[in-house]
């Protein structure tokens, strides 16, 4: 499923959607950024509470196909811009962590 | 490849909002010379982790990458306080750093350990007051 047919099911939107294209492999789910460093797979969906500007590093740097903001958690402006600028993917829903990786793997 | 690729990097201490620029540089260049996506997720991840520690524990510092025929080599050198005890830091879970950095998701105890796991080869020299000097290798 690729990141722009997720977000046509509904439950998750678009905050940053450069690549909309980017196909969903598999998921990783984490807040403590050394793991998941170490722990997400290239085209991962990576579920995560954190939303400051090293998010974007890692995304970037684990190749993870989009980041999903789960518990209702938003972006600020200059990290949205950082995202458009490198190309990371961002979505975000109100359901609560657990909840979003349980929806997110019956879709993928 | 006959000759050596030398990338530099000065990494900034007191801006979060960089750390890890010059990890994201490396993979880009790394990228572009064709190597392999396991070598090239090995390097990103030693030294992203390198480059966080010198952000958080040291004041920021510099990172050089030179890319040989049988490796890639990460040499993270830095003029802060210098690592107590080295087997202790090595250690998962063990972390100094403090509430403010660990609400950022840092903290976590697994980079030195990390840097460890994802590389063929790595050396640190630290002294108290004086430094840092970690050298790692990815044989690719
Ligand atoms: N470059 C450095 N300069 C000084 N101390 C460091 C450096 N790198 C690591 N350390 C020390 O080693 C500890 C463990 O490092 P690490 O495994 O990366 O965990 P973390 O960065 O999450 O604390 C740090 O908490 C810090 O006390
Ligand atoms: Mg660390």
């Amino acid at each position: 499923m690729t990141v722009n047919e997720l977000i046509s099911t509904g439950y998750f939107k678009p905050v940053s959607l450069p690549s909309p294209n980017r196909e969903i492999v598999g998921a990783y789910v984490g807040d403590l950024l050394s793991w998941v460093m170490g722990r997400a797979e290239a085209d991962n969906a990576w579920i995560t509470i954190m939303s400051n500007v090293n998010v974007i590093a890692v995304a970037t740097l684990t190749d993870v196909s989009c980041v999903i903001l789960a518990e209702g958690v938003s972006l600020d402006g200059e990290v949205l811009s950082v995202a458009l600028e490198k190309g990371v993917n961002v979505l975000s829903c109100e359901l609560p962590l657990y909840e979003a990786a349980i929806k997110l793997g019956g879709m993928i | 490849m006959s000759e050596e690729l030398v990338f530099r990097f000065k990494v900034d201490g007191d801006d979060f909002t960089s750390a890890g620029q010059a990890s994201v540089q490396v993979k880009k260049n790394l990228r572009q010379l064709g190597l392999s996506a396991e070598v090239i997720k090995r390097v990103s991840v030693a030294m992203y982790e390198g480059e966080i520690n010198m952000v958080i524990h040291a004041g920021g510092g510099d990172a050089e990458v030179r890319v040989s025929e049988d490796y890639i080599e990460i040499v993270l050198d830095d003029k802060g306080p210098g690592i107590k005890n080295i087997d202790l830091a090595m250690q998962e879970g063990y972390s100094t750093a403090s509430d403010t950095i660990r609400s950022l998701g840092f903290g976590a105890g697994m980079g030195l350990p990390n840097m460890r796991k994802y590389t063929d080869y790595m050396d640190i020299q630290s002294e108290i007051g004086v430094g840092t000097k970690i050298v790692m290798r990815v044989n690719c």
